[in-house]
């Protein structure tokens, strides 16, 4: 027993010594940044160009000016509410990394908790005279501000529209250039195409399983369609007319064979949808331009289509009906997007602004793209990478001016479900009233009462 | 005879049926990874090694195999010695109310093992110091590994005779040396069986070593097998089915071993 | 057997060897659990204003979740997923297996012990593949196999799915426990019941059952509390359809984690702990009701 009892404690000794963290003794300051990214997993360049490119440039940045930085990279590359979890732990006990990386939804939530503050106050005036902010635009800028505050430098932002696939159209007689006015031009064209014979018309994410997939690509554009944003002027939308208007289009694709029920509950749906969107057996699907350069994009896609230029359409997303939509717009949108935010705890928090400013300067953004197109929040880098891409120029040109962004608050991500639920509820056959009596019930217990929701 | 027929002919049902139902989901496991363009569905491969190479491509996937054999070994000796200590002194000396004691510590384990208690073992860890440390993860898991081990070990020494030790006491023998030459070499597949289980439990934890580990070059197989997954969050089955051939093989052999040289069975065969 | 402490471990020594493990039980899981369950008594949460500044609400989670239907469902489902899949499917089967590879030696029990211990050591993300892998609605082996394409097994039956899941999963503890109990039930009690012209269940019930009766208690409290924390079914079906196999360990993931709520999820936690002492004292009872009429 003796022996095997010295092993044990020399094993935990030596694992106790190996934990210890080195402080550099040379002078040198080190850095940290993290991001939901690791290198051969996921958001795999994001992870390689921190490694390759910003790290060691902005070293020898700093050199050049006589200092000693050391920069490490602290990967994670899983699923966002994990990586959410581990941060939000990090910030909480007064740790973490001086840069990082959060999704542009979660800037209220943490700056609520105390968890983060507005860059200026972490780092100085410098902050407001950072060259950047005048090439980003306001709404864009808006993914890192809470309550007029700036606690985030947005990284980039997205758009949703409605991609086609132009074979299956064809076969149903529908145009190739395709762009409906109305929610029942969306109808129309998923009849004209169940009657050709295809599989899945119409693919409008719904449900509980497809998680935030299906309130951002399905009911939040549909309720901006409808003349409502989910939260606006302090009050949450709860189940009013426009809610039940987009609920009634659930309702018509899901019940009349436009759409199959089946593909919103399983785990997997939304994978399955993209690659079925692939086969050819999808005509409409809504999505994120995600879509088109990494899941249909023909070399590195998930679902790669060789022919994507010439054979997936894209239209912007109608109103219920021309002028219907918030702001009295035709079409409509929602955005999102990530944004880098500043520790507060960070020992080295101008040191930690210069890296973050770095990371956003034009030349860090281009080197970012590798070559690819992508919207960023630089309007210098997109008028010269989207020119390559006509579908993001759309999106950047189109999209962009009539989208709307989700509200960065704490219970957010529970109304969300909320919503989720509520189009379960009417894919799996509960009638428009019976969804939108259970939503509202279900957000008024979320929010702290009905004096917080509209009906 | 016929009826001695009928039983055989049930007896070979019965394990063609249990023997189908084991190992039908296992087919994946054996086709995927050398499959081209491996899908959800077993097929026959379009035989590649390629996948390996790309997964070996991989920086943090050779390490985090390292990573988890530390971890699953280091809270595997700890939760046997630890366990069998205090499983035999339960079990020789009468303590009031122990069994109700166990029990209770089995119940809480269950609270700590679960998503709910992540802020105190966080919380707990960073005021040790032991965030972003092997021993960190080592000693969380251990304590929620413990209270099994110590409940299961001691209905194994409760079926040991105690005549051996009191004639190993006569001669002059200490507690120590009767644990150590007369207990162990009882109870050892029982204890073979426990670190087993143990290593099996860290081996497929994800929770605890991703809140507590910082360095990716710290994290075990379980944490890199969830970052083989796209932007979107779609799995990359081609790495995800080789890694996870790879990150079942060694606890596959470390049991086809412990059940060659201990045996891997509850009692050791000895009646009361 | 223990009272005249035949080993003469002594108190103080006994003390002693409990003592490590004590301390590491003491910090790393009495502590974290007593934590957990205090915060169950708050509307603590991992982000926004209820991080900063977390209240003391008393009993609140606890009424919330009994008046919340989705608690209760979940509830339910976690019963019938114990039940069915532990207490009998587990139980049940690896008894069965058990029993018929007693006194067999050679290739049948290897294999068939080791495929059985294979489905209990492989990681739980690995096996949750395998699992979607067999019963996927559109290229899943099993459909493939029965020749019946796109029956959704994960989405019409999601209940009876993770069940037969979980048996796979953890049949082989029962086995293995069994299968040492068998060893203590003397052949020829055995062998002298069935020339009395004993059928296999009156075996079973006379001569085998009083001999194994504290390890069905060890097995069923062990399983049991296993099965009422398997998280491995939510990468199955997350919980889906519409809730319907969310049970509670998912449950509490998707509201402490998903939806930050720690504070509630907490409380579920404990609470879950509660419905486990219930459990535990009907096995106690069903066991303990019938030693005086058959153990000598």
């Amino acid at each position: 027993m003796r022996p095997v009892l010295a092993a044990v404690a020399g094993a935990v000794l030596v694992l106790a010594a190996c934990g210890t963290g080195s402080e550099s003794s040379d002078g040198s300051v080190t850095l940290i940044i993290t991001s939901n990214a690791i290198s051969g997993g996921k958001n795999a360049e994001t992870a390689d160009w921190t490694t390759r490119w910003v790290i060691p440039e902005f070293e020898k940045e700093q050199k050049a000016k006589g200092r000693q930085v050391h920069v490490l990279f602290q990967p994670s590359g899983v699923d966002d509410e994990q990586y959410k979890t581990k941060i939000a732990l990090d910030l909480k006990s007064h740790a973490g990394a001086d840069v990082i990386d959060v999704d542009g939804i979660w800037v209220g939530e943490f700056a609520q908790a105390g968890y983060i503050k507005p860059l200026s106050e972490v780092a100085g005036p410098e902050v407001d005279s950072w060259e950047g902010w005048s090439q980003i635009p306001k709404a864009v800028q808006g993914l890192g501000i809470f309550e007029d505050k700036k606690y985030g430098l947005p990284q980039g932002t997205d758009g949703r529209v409605l991609y086609f696939n132009k074979d299956l159209f064809k076969k149903a007689g529908l145009p190739a250039d395709w762009q409906p006015k109305s929610w029942q031009e969306i109808l129309d064209a998923g009849n004209a195409l169940k009657a050709a014979g295809v599989p899945v018309p119409i693919q409008l994410n719904a449900g509980t399983a497809m998680g935030e997939a299906t309130t951002m690509q399905g009911a939040l554009p549909l309720l901006a369609g409808a003349g409502a944003q989910i939260w606006a002027d302090g009050k949450w939308t709860g189940g009013s007319q426009a809610l039940k208007d987009v609920l009634g289009f659930y309702h018509q694709i899901y019940t009349t064979g436009l759409g199959d029920p089946k593909l919103q509950q399983e785990a997997q749906g939304r994978d399955k949808s993209f690659a079925q969107f692939a086969e050819g057996k999808i005509g409409i699907l809504a999505e994120g331009d995600y879509f088109w350069r990494a899941v249909v994009e023909p070399k590195a896609g998930v679902a790669p289509m060789q022919n994507r230029d010439a054979a997936v359409g894209y239209a912007l997303i109608p109103s219920e009906r021309p002028g219907s939509g918030i702001r009295g717009q035709d079409f409509v949108s929602m955005s999102g997007g990530a944004v880098r935010v500043l520790n507060p705890n960070s020992k080295n928090p101008k040191l930690a602004w210069e890296l973050l400013s770095f990371m956003h300067s034009a030349k860090a953004t281009t080197s970012q793209l590798a070559g690819a197109a992508r919207i960023t929040s630089r309007t210098d880098v997109n008028d010269e990478v989207l020119g390559v891409d006509p579908m993001l120029k759309f999106v950047s040109d189109e999209v962009l001016p009539i989208t709307a962004y989700r509200p960065p608050l704490a219970v957010y991500p529970e109304v969300s479900v909320a919503l989720q639920e509520a189009t379960a509820a009417v894919v799996s056959g509960k009638t428009v009233d019976e969804a939108a009596a259970a939503y509202q019930q279900k957000v008024e217990s979320l929010v702290g009462g009905a004096a917080n929701v509209t009906s | 005879m016929t009826r001695h027929a009928l039983a055989t002919i049930g007896r070979a049902t019965f394990f063609a049926v249990v023997l189908g139902f084991f190992s039908l989901p296992l087919l994946w496991l054996a086709s995927a990874p050398f499959d081209a363009h491996p899908s959800i569905t077993t097929s026959l491969p379009e035989f590649t090694f390629g996948n390996f190479r790309s997964l070996l491509d991989n920086p943090y996937v050779m390490s985090s195999l390292r990573n988890s054999l530390l971890q699953a070994a280091g809270s595997a000796a700890l939760v046997v010695v630890l366990a069998a200590l205090a499983a035999y002194a339960l079990s020789r000396v009468r303590v009031p109310g122990r069994d109700a004691l166990l029990y209770v510590l089995l119940l809480l384990s269950s609270v700590v093992t679960g998503t709910a208690a992540m802020v105190p073992l966080f919380e707990l860890a960073t005021r040790l110091n032991l965030i972003d440390t092997h021993l960190g993860v080592i000693l969380t898991l251990s304590g929620g590994l413990l209270p099994a081990a110590i409940f299961i070990l001691k209905d194994f020494m409760d079926g040991t005779p105690t005549s051996y030790e009191e004639s190993a006491r006569v001669f002059g023998a200490s507690p120590l040396q009767i644990l150590r030459h007369i207990v162990i070499p009882l109870v050892r597949p029982g204890l073979a069986t426990i670190a087993v289980w143990a290593v099996a439990n860290v081996w497929g934890s994800f929770l605890q070593p991703f809140i507590l580990l910082r360095d990716p070059d710290k994290s075990p197989g379980a944490v890199i097998l969830y970052t083989l997954y796209t932007e979107g969050g779609a799995p990359r089955l081609d790495l995800i089915s080789t890694f996870s051939l790879l990150y079942s093989l060694p606890v596959v052999v470390m049991y086809v071993f412990v059940s060659r040289r201990y045996g891997f069975r509850f009692h050791g065969g000895i009646k009361r | 057997m223990s009272q005249a402490d035949p080993s003469g471990l002594g108190r103080a020594r006994a003390v002693g060897f409990v003592l490590p493990g004590l301390v590491l039980i003491g910090i790393f899981l009495i502590f974290p659990a007593l934590w957990t369950i205090y915060l169950g008594l708050t509307d603590y949460r991992l982000t926004g204003l209820a991080a900063a500044n977390p209240q003391v609400v008393g009993l609140d989670n606890y009424t919330t979740a009994l008046g919340d239907d989705r608690f209760r469902n979940s509830l339910w489902l976690t019963v019938q997923y114990v039940l069915g899949s532990a207490v009998v499917g587990q139980a049940a089967l690896g008894f069965a297996i058990a029993w018929m590879l007693r006194n067999r030696p050679g290739p049948v029990k290897r294999v068939t012990e080791g495929l059985v211990l294979l489905a209990w050591i492989l990681p739980s993300s690995v096996v949750a593949f395998l699992w979607i892998a067999l019963l996927d609605r559109d290229e899943g082996t099993l459909n493939a196999l029965l020749h019946t394409p796109g029956f959704a097994w994960l989405l019409d039956y999601p209940m009876s799915s993770i069940i037969v899941f979980n048996i796979w999963r953890g049949t082989a503890f029962s086995m293995m426990l069994y299968g040492a109990a068998l060893e203590n039930v003397p052949p020829s009690h055995l062998e002298t019941a069935r020339l009395a012209g004993a059928s296999t269940f009156q075996q079973l019930r006379d001569v085998v059952f009083p001999r194994i009766k504290g390890h069905v208690l060890t097995n069923l409290l062990l399983i049991s509390l296993w099965t009422f924390n398997d998280f491995t079914s939510f990468q199955l079906t997350a919980g889906g359809p519409e809730g319907r196999s969310e049970i509670l360990p998912v449950y509490i993931y998707n509201v402490a984690l998903s939806g930050g709520q720690l504070g509630f999820g907490a409380a579920i936690s404990f609470l879950v702990l509660l419905i486990n002492l219930v459990f535990a004292f009907i096995y106690l009872r069903l066991l303990r009701g019938r030693r005086k009429v058959v153990v000598p």
